[in-house]
């Protein structure tokens, strides 16, 4: 917390034109790339989105959730439901998809938020089983393992330039959403329970309260990267809902960083590009991301944006100590 | 305050990195070449096909000299990792960034409509010799995508229908995989089989990969019933004959199979077990056609192992590509000409020895045969046609446009007459 101490409005000013050049340069990449390459870009802003989401819950709360990929899939199974089957716009179905996936964490942040540490994380991965499950046998609205199809990059969006920069700026407004979140006093108080709950609870808070509202908010931002999904892969199958993706989503959070929201920007962007530049030279690239999250774990087990913090601020120690 | 300034440099490294060491792309060899983007499944459940169905679709191209009417053809192929996500990703790139002319391939239903929703909005010709998804040639067909070589999933069950009625079977229980491919494959021996008179009993729906199925046969061993169908694939078919034989159920009641219950990639790994189970194919190892005993030959010499229906088909569905190409002077480019050239292609000299042409719909029309599982000269066992139906198309004896007015076969809707 020593960059706290500092004058404030400098510092404000300076984030401020960092934040507008990170902004800019993220908006002209897609002319500067081909368009297969924009299509990667956009992947990895939305599961950043969905990364972040996770680490709303697993670094400010303290509850690593193994459901995300399914509430993040459900909003993708009801935009494309309510858009290809139900015929609606895909607006009204992007609502709507949002809309289930919130309900649907609140309902499982009731369910589970009792629960902590691996209980937790079992719990989660069970409901998260339901969904999928759900999406596999609920074929006559699902489609079963086959899952459903729709055209929904209507009019502009069809240009993957211009729905790059839509989701960039989706997702922009969306990160500033949840770091708004996590630096607000219901933030603290979440880092209180993570801190000690029992603390929490002694102090007066209602900490079940605190968690459910939590996990819905969380639930909420996965809804929103569910139904970008949707409208960027027009498609969505019981893959979508499966534990991998609640595991990639997680492991990208881990990648970047448990509690520095950011990080798993980072995490996304190293997950996705690795693979896809791997995969290109031998389809055995999963090897090559396990050994990848080994050396992560032994060298820097906070994260590659936890580490690089830790690594800064001894450095400022340092010279402070000078 | 720290978090904020950490962020914005991360991001703009990010950003930096990305623009600088986006993944290399894929570069033609030459301009002038044929460039094919091949999906297959390397790694996933179904992983072992995938490497059959590469075999298959190479083989023909090294014989061919990798080249075609004067053009050098490069295969580009990626692995769809037997997950539909996966797949509409591959295909992206091989569309988008290593600009093959067309695609070709996948195994799993699920991977094959996503691609296939994919290209349906850029018009890239995909071709899907294993894919099996009934809608794909009927109620949801697309005009670039084409399954040569391949056949849908209830073609080859209405004539084994038709089969068991003749056979005398008056009552048949069924046993199938519990997904689209299995419902498509047990509803079209259902309905031909209930039409004729039949009666079917009992329909079990099993999971994909389910190691016990004692439960299912203890069911059908009190069921009273002339014959079992069951639908298999994978892994599943070499546990689910395994278990029939260690039941006793073998030689007890006849039992009837989908092609790729008793295809080589489930029988080759195994005993006696699977000895004569009926299935219906348009493909046989078995046959004593001159071209398909050649085929066999060159495949065994080749990979030693006698070919499965992924690499027969592959091989057919590449013969296939090049014969339209030589027909469009290797012009790939020209979608309209290429699309066309491949719907009215006659395919002679397959390794089927006879020739296949498609319906209007863009399914090939085959002599399915009635194929029975035989022990042969040094041992191995392989399937051999008994029965031959001639002109068999995707619709049986049906009119298409009141086929396609039916509703297409799920696990509740099996086309059965009562």
């Amino acid at each position: 917390m020593i960059g706290a101490r500092r004058t404030p409005a400098p510092a404000g000013i300076r984030m401020l034109v960092v934040v507008a050049v990170a902004l800019v340069a993220l908006a002209v990449l897609p002319f500067l790339l081909p368009t297969y390459q924009v299509s990667v870009a956009t992947q990895i802003l939305i599961f950043a989105v969905l990364a972040m989401s996770i680490d709303v819950l697993a670094g400010y709360a303290g509850r690593t959730s193994l459901c995300h990929g399914a509430i993040f899939g459900a909003s993708t199974y009801v935009v494309l439901y309510g858009s290809s089957v139900a015929g609606l716009p895909v607006l009204t179905a992007m609502v709507l998809g949002v809309l289930a996936a919130t309900v649907l964490s609140t309902l499982f942040g009731v369910l589970a938020v009792r629960t902590s540490g691996v209980y937790f994380l079992l719990l989660t991965l069970a409901l998260g089983l339901i969904v999928w499950g759900i999406c596999l046998r609920w074929t006559a609205v699902t489609g079963g393992e086959n899952g459903l199809r729709g055209q929904l990059q209507v009019g502009a969006l069809a240009q993957p330039r211009a729905l790059y920069l839509a989701v960039l700026a989706g997702s922009a407004f969306l990160s500033f959403g949840m770091w708004r979140f996590v630096q607000s006093p219901f933030g603290l108080t979440l880092r209180g329970i993570k801190d000690s709950e029992s603390r929490m609870r002694s102090l007066g808070y209602n900490v079940p309260l605190h968690l459910v509202i939590a996990f819905t908010v969380s639930g909420f931002f996965a809804g929103t990267a569910g139904a970008m999904y949707a409208i960027f892969n027009n498609f969505v199958s019981p893959s979508t809902v499966q534990l991998s993706q609640s595991v990639a989503g997680l492991l990208m959070a881990i990648v970047g960083g448990i509690g520095t929201l950011f990080g798993s920007v980072v995490g996304a962007f190293l997950i996705i590009a690795l693979e896809q530049a791997v995969s290109l030279y031998t389809e055995r690239w999963l090897m090559v991301l396990g050994a990848m999250f080994v050396l992560i774990m032994i060298f820097a087990p906070e994260g590659v944006v936890g580490k690089a913090r830790a690594l800064i601020s001894r450095n400022a120690e340092r010279r402070v100590g000078q | 305050m720290m978090d904020r300034r950490q962020f914005l440099k991360t991001t703009a490294g990010v950003t930096a990195v990305s623009a600088v060491g986006a993944p290399p792309i894929v570069k033609a060899q030459g301009s002038g070449s044929i460039r094919i983007g091949l999906l297959a499944p390397l790694t996933g459940v179904v992983a072992s096909g995938g490497r059959e169905m590469v075999d298959g679709f190479t083989m023909f191209w090294e014989q061919q000299g990798e080249a075609i009417a004067g053009r050098k053809v490069e295969i580009v192929t990626e692995d769809d990792a037997s997950n539909p996500d996966t797949a509409l990703q591959k295909a992206r790139r091989l569309v988008e960034q290593a600009n093959v002319h067309f695609l070709c391939g996948d195994l799993l239903a699920n991977t094959g409509l996503a691609v296939a929703n994919y290209v349906k909005g850029n018009g890239v010709p995909y071709f899907i010799p294993i894919i099996a998804a009934d809608d794909l040639t009927q109620r949801a067909r697309i005009p670039n995508v084409i399954r040569i070589a391949g056949y849908s999933a209830s073609q080859t069950t209405h004539p084994l229908g038709d089969w068991a009625w003749k056979q005398g079977f008056k009552k048949i229980a069924t046993v199938s995989q519990d997904y689209t491919f299995g419902h498509e494959q047990c509803g079209g021996l259902a309905q031909v089989f209930s039409e004729n008179g039949g009666k079917v009993t009992q329909q079990l729906w099993h999971p994909l990969n389910t190691a016990d199925f004692s439960p299912y046969l203890g069911q059908i061993a009190n069921a009273g019933v002339d014959a079992v169908f069951t639908m298999q694939t994978g892994a599943d078919g070499t546990r689910f004959i395994q278990q029939w034989a260690n039941f006793g159920l073998k030689g007890r009641i006849p039992l009837m199979g989908s092609m790729n219950c008793t295809d080589q990639s489930v029988i080759r790994t195994m005993g006696a077990e699977p000895e004569g189970i009926v299935t219906p194919a348009h493909f046989a190892e078995g046959s004593d056609n001159p071209a398909t005993q050649k085929f066999v030959k060159d495949y065994e010499a080749k990979f030693s192992k006698t070919p499965s229906l992924y690499g027969f088909s592959m091989y057919s569905g590449a013969m296939w590509i090049a014969k339209a190409l030589e027909k469009v002077r290797g012009e790939a480019e020209n979608r309209a000409a290429f699309l066309e050239a491949v719907r009215t292609t006659e395919l002679t000299d397959s390794p089927l020895g006879t020739a296949i042409r498609l319906d209007a719909y863009g399914n090939p029309i085959y002599d399915i045969m009635i194929r029975k599982v035989v022990k042969r000269a040094d041992g191995k066992f392989w399937n051999v046609p008994t029965e031959t139906y001639s002109g068999v198309s995707q619709f049986w004896k049906y009119e298409p446009e009141t086929y396609m007015k039916q509703p297409p076969y799920s696990r509740t809707y099996q086309g059965i007459k009562s």
